[in-house]
C-alpha cells in the first residue's frame, strides 16, 4: 500500500549516524560495563524479551523512549490515533498468537485513554504490559503537567502495577511485569515510568529468570483432586463438558478433544472459549448462556456432571443461578482459586493448568481402566439430538433484505471458516459468535467480559500485524465502527488489509433488541442518525469502500472484499433493521426457559 | 505483605471494590524491614470470608495470608483516652476505674487524664461505656492486631 516513504525518518536517521553507532556498539558489549539510559535500557530489555511490535502513541513524557525507539530497528513501533487503540491492538496481538502485548503511551491523557483497553483485558485474562509514561519522581503529587496517579486509576483492572522510581530497578520491574502478565491467569500489568528514570543511566543486563516470593501460581493439580474426578466421571450418566477462555489461553485443545472423545460426552463453549474445542465435531452443542443455542442450555440444564474447563461461570452464561444445572455435580479446573465456586458451588475444585490438568486427568482414567458407559450415552445423546433437532439458529431468508445470519453465514463460507474473525459489541458479536464455526483456537477475538464497543478494528490491527498472509475480518456493526474509526488511518500508514465486515442496521442494535422486548418498543437513543457515508469515508482515508443492499449481492461483495487481498475493504452491509438475537434467554431466567425465536 | 508504597491500597481497594467491609486495619512494618503484617478484621458467611481469602491471596503484594479465627489466636487492641476531670472525687474514681481495666495514666493536666488501654475489643468497649458522667474528650483505638496461640507461627 502507498505510504509516503519516510523522508523525515532517513533524514534524521543520517544525522544521528554517528550516535547510531555507538549504540550499535551498545547493544554488541551489553554485558561489559556499559551504562545505558533507562530509556535505551527498555528498547534492549523489550528486544532481549523477544518483543516484536510496539503499540504506541508518543508524548511529552515518553520523548527520551521514542528517541531510543528511534535509534535502534528491533522492536517495531506501532503508531495508532487514538491510545485506547493501541491497547486493543496490542490485546488482538495477544490473543491470536498467545505472546504478551505490548503497549507505550504518554502520562496524563494517553494513560487514561489506555484505561478501556486496560480493563477489556484484565476482564477477558489477557497477557499484556502497559508502559506508562509519568511526570519526573520531583513532580509527583505537585499536579504537574499532564499528571495523573496511573498507578492509582490502573489499580482496579491491571493484575498488577508498577511505578518505576530509580533507573536501578527498571530492568528487574519490566522483568517482573511480563513474567506476572504471562504466567498463572494471564491479565494486563502497568509500569509508570517518570521521564527522569528514562534519562538516568544504569548497568544493564538482561535477567532470564526471575523469582518472586509473593507470586507462585499453582500449574499441576492436587492428584487426590483428579482421583476424585476421574471416579466422578466413571459414574456419570449425562455427563458434560463446559469450556472457556482458560483453554484457548493454555493452547489446551488439543488435550481437550481427546479427553472428550474418551468420554464421549457433548462439550459446550463459552464465548470467550469458542475454537477452544472445533464446531464442526459432532459432540459440539454449540456455545451455551444467554444467546446459547438449544442444545447446549438444555444440555446444561440436564446433565448429572459437569465437567467445566477454565470457565468462570459468568452470569451471562449460568442465567438465573439458583436454576442453574439443578441436577449436575461439578468439577472445576481453573488456574484461579478465586473464580472456582465464585458464583456456582462446586464439587470438586482442581486449581491448575488446563493442559496439565487435562493430561493428568487422562493418565488417570486410563489407569482406572475407565469405559465409557456406552448405555447410558446413548440415551443421553438421543435426548440431545431431540434438543438439536430444533434448529434453533435456523433463520428466515429473505429476497429483498439482507438478514445478518445469511450474511455472516456468507462470510463463514467464502473464508471457508478459515479466518481471523475479530468483533465489536452488540447483535452482530453475537451473530458472528453462533454463525461462525470456529474449527481452532485463537481465531474468535472478542470483548467478552467487559463488552467493549471499538475493540473490533484495533483489535484486528494487532491480529493482522501477527498473521500478514492470513484472511482477518473485522466484524462490526456501524455503532461500534465509529468508536475508533480513527484507526483506518494506522491500517493504511501500516499497510493492514482488514476487512471490515459491517452489518449495518441503522441501530445500537443490542440496545433496540432489549428496548423491544423489555421496555415496549420505547427505542429511546438507540437510533443511529446521520450516520456517514462509510464507502466514502473508507476511501477518504485511503482505502476500498463497497456497500451492497441485496441479498443477491452478499455473496459477489463478501467475494470481491476477500480478493483484494492487499487493501482494507470497508464492506458496509444494509441488514434488516428489526431482526433480533435468538435464542435469548432474558434477565432472571433459567437456561431452561430461553425464548426461541 | 510486601512492604512497598501501594500495598495497603490494593488492600483497602479489594475491599470496597468487592463490596467487603473492613472493620478494622492495622499495618506496620516486621522485623524483616521488606515485609509488613497487617490485620484485617472482616465479617462474612464463610462463603465470602473464602471469597475473600481467594481474592486476598491473589494480590501480588500478599505474601502469606492466614485466618486466625481458624485456630486459637490471641487479639489486641490499643485506646488511648482523654476524659474531662472535672472534681477531685472523679478523678478518685477514674483512677480506680483504670486500675480495674488495668489501664494506665499516660499524661495529666489540671482538668485532664490521658488513659492508656489494651485488651481484647469488648474490654475497650466497656472501659469507654463506664463512663457514663465524666466527659470523653478523644478516644483513638489502634485497631486489632492479632497472633496465634501456640508455638506455630506465620512466617515465610
Ligand atoms: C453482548 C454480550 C453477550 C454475551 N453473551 C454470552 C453468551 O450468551 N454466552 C457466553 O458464553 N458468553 C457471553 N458473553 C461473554 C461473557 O460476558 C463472558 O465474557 C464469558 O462468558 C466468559 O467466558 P469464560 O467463562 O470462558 O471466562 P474467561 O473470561 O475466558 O476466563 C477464563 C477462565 O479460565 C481461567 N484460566 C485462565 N488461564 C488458565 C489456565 N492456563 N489454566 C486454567 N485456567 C485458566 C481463568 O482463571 C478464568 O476463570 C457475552 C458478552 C457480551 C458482550
Ligand atoms: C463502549 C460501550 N458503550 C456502550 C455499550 C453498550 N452497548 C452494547 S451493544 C450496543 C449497541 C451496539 O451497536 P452496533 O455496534 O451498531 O451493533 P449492533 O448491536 O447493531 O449489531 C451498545 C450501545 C458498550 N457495550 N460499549
Amino acid at each position: 500500500m502507498p505510504k509516503s516513504p519516510d523522508s523525515r525518518a532517513f533524514f534524521l536517521g543520517a544525522t544521528n549516524g554517528a550516535l547510531s553507532m555507538i549504540r550499535q556498539l551498545h547493544y554488541k558489549k551489553r554485558d561489559c560495563d556499559v551504562k545505558l539510559t533507562g530509556a535505551e535500557i527498555l528498547t534492549h530489555f523489550l528486544h532481549d524479551e523477544g518483543v516484536e511490535f510496539l503499540f504506541g502513541y508518543p508524548g511529552g513524557a515518553v520523548l527520551h523512549i521514542y528517541d531510543a525507539l528511534h535509534r535502534q530497528d528491533k522492536v517495531k513501533h506501532i503508531l495508532v490515533r487514538h491510545e485506547q487503540a493501541a491497547t486493543h491492538a496490542a490485546d488482538g496481538y495477544a490473543r491470536s498468537t498467545g505472546k504478551p502485548g505490548v503497549v507505550l503511551v504518554t502520562s496524563g491523557p494517553g494513560a487514561t485513554n489506555a484505561v478501556t483497553g486496560i480493563a477489556t483485558a484484565y476482564m477477558d485474562s489477557i497477557p499484556m504490559v502497559v508502559i506508562t509514561g509519568q511526570v519526573p519522581t520531583s513532580l509527583i503529587g505537585n499536579d504537574a503537567f499532564q499528571e495523573v496517579d496511573s498507578v492509582g486509576i490502573t489499580r482496579p483492572c491491571v493484575k498488577h502495577n508498577f511505578l518505576v522510581k530509580d533507573v536501578k530497578d527498571l530492568t528487574s520491574t519490566l522483568k517482573k511485569a511480563f513474567y506476572v502478565a504471562t504466567t498463572g491467569r494471564p491479565g494486563p500489568v502497568v509500569v509508570d515510568i517518570p521521564k527522569d528514570v528514562t534519562a538516568e543511566t544504569a548497568d544493564y543486563i538482561y535477567p532470564k529468570t526471575i523469582e518472586m516470593r509473593s507470586y507462585n501460581p499453582v500449574v499441576k493439580g492436587h492428584s487426590g483432586q483428579i482421583k476424585k474426578a476421574t471416579k466422578m466421571i466413571a459414574s456419570s450418566k449425562r455427563p458434560m463438558f463446559y469450556t472457556g477462555g482458560g483453554v484457548i489461553l493454555d493452547d489446551a485443545s488439543k488435550a481437550l478433544i481427546e479427553i472428550a472423545h474418551m468420554v464421549g460426552a457433548p462439550v459446550t463453549n463459552t464465548s470467550m472459549g469458542l475454537g477452544g474445542y472445533p464446531a464442526s465435531d459432532k459432540q459440539f452443542v454449540g456455545m451455551l448462556g444467554m444467546h446459547g443455542t438449544y442444545e447446549a442450555n438444555m444440555a446444561i440444564s440436564n446433565c448429572d456432571l459437569i465437567i467445566a474447563i477454565g470457565a468462570r461461570f459468568d452470569d451471562r452464561v449460568t442465567g438465573n443461578i439458583e436454576k442453574f444445572a439443578p441436577y449436575a455435580k461439578i468439577i472445576h479446573v481453573d488456574i484461579d482459586p478465586s473464580s472456582i465456586s465464585k458464583n456456582v458451588k462446586v464439587d470438586v475444585p482442581i486449581v491448575g493448568g488446563v493442559n496439565s490438568v487435562l493430561k493428568a486427568l487422562l493418565k488417570q482414567l486410563k489407569e482406572d481402566g475407565y469405559k465409557p458407559n456406552k448405555a447410558a450415552l446413548k440415551d443421553w445423546w438421543k435426548q440431545i439430538e431431540e434438543w438439536r433437532s430444533k434448529d434453533c439458529l435456523a433463520y428466515k431468508t429473505d429476497t429483498k433484505i439482507i438478514k445478518p445470519q445469511f450474511a455472516l453465514d456468507t462470510l463463514y463460507k467464502v473464508t471457508k471458516g478459515d479466518a481471523f474473525v475479530t468483533s465489536d459489541v452488540g447483535q452482530h458479536q453475537m451473530w458472528a459468535a453462533q454463525y461462525y464455526r470456529f474449527d481452532k483456537p485463537r481465531r474468535w477475538i472478542n470483548s467478552g467480559g467487559l463488552g467493549t464497543m471499538g475493540f473490533g478494528l484495533p483489535a484486528a490491527m494487532g491480529v493482522q500485524l501477527a498473521h500478514p498472509k492470513a484472511q482477518v475480518a473485522c466484524v462490526t456493526g456501524e455503532g461500534s465502527i465509529q468508536m475508533n474509526i480513527q484507526e483506518l488511518s494506522s491500517c493504511l500508514q501500516h499497510n493492514l488489509p482488514i476487512k471490515i465486515i459491517c452489518l449495518n442496521n441503522g441501530f445500537l442494535g443490542m440496545v433496540r433488541q432489549w428496548q423491544e422486548f423489555f421496555y415496549d418498543s420505547r427505542f429511546s437513543h438507540s437510533y443511529m442518525e446521520s450516520l456517514p457515508d462509510f464507502v466514502k469515508l473508507a476511501e477518504a482515508y485511503g482505502h476500498v469502500g463497497i456497500q451492497v443492499t441485496k441479498p443477491g449481492d452478499v455473496e459477489a461483495a463478501i467475494k470481491e472484499t476477500f480478493k483484494l487481498k492487499d487493501r482494507l475493504v470497508f464492506l458496509d452491509i444494509l441488514t434488516d433493521p428489526t431482526e433480533n438475537v435468538y435464542p435469548m434467554v432474558p434477565a432472571g431466567a433459567g437456561l431452561d426457559e430461553m425464548i426461541l425465536i | 505483605m510486601e512492604n512497598e508504597a501501594g500495598a495497603l491500597s490494593r488492600v483497602a481497594g479489594l475491599f470496597s471494590a468487592r463490596g467487603y467491609n473492613i472493620e478494622s486495619l492495622t499495618v506496620a512494618p516486621t522485623e524483616d524491614a521488606t515485609l509488613s503484617r497487617l490485620t484485617l478484621v472482616t465479617r462474612g458467611s464463610d462463603e465470602i470470608v473464602e471469597q475473600i481469602t481467594k481474592q486476598l491471596n491473589k494480590l501480588i503484594d500478599v505474601v502469606k495470608l492466614m485466618d486466625l479465627t481458624e485456630g486459637p489466636h490471641i487479639e489486641r487492641e490499643m485506646m488511648m483516652i482523654k476524659v474531662k476531670t472535672s472534681s477531685n472525687d472523679s478523678r478518685e474514681e477514674i483512677k480506680r476505674l483504670v486500675d480495674i481495666f488495668r489501664g494506665r495514666i499516660i499524661d495529666v493536666t489540671a482538668t485532664s487524664y490521658t488513659i492508656e488501654l489494651t485488651g481484647k475489643g469488648e474490654k475497650l468497649d466497656a472501659f469507654i461505656n463506664s463512663f457514663d458522667k465524666t466527659p470523653i474528650l478523644e478516644t483513638v483505638r489502634s485497631g486489632v492486631s492479632g497472633i496465634s496461640r501456640g508455638s506455630k507461627s506465620l512466617h515465610i
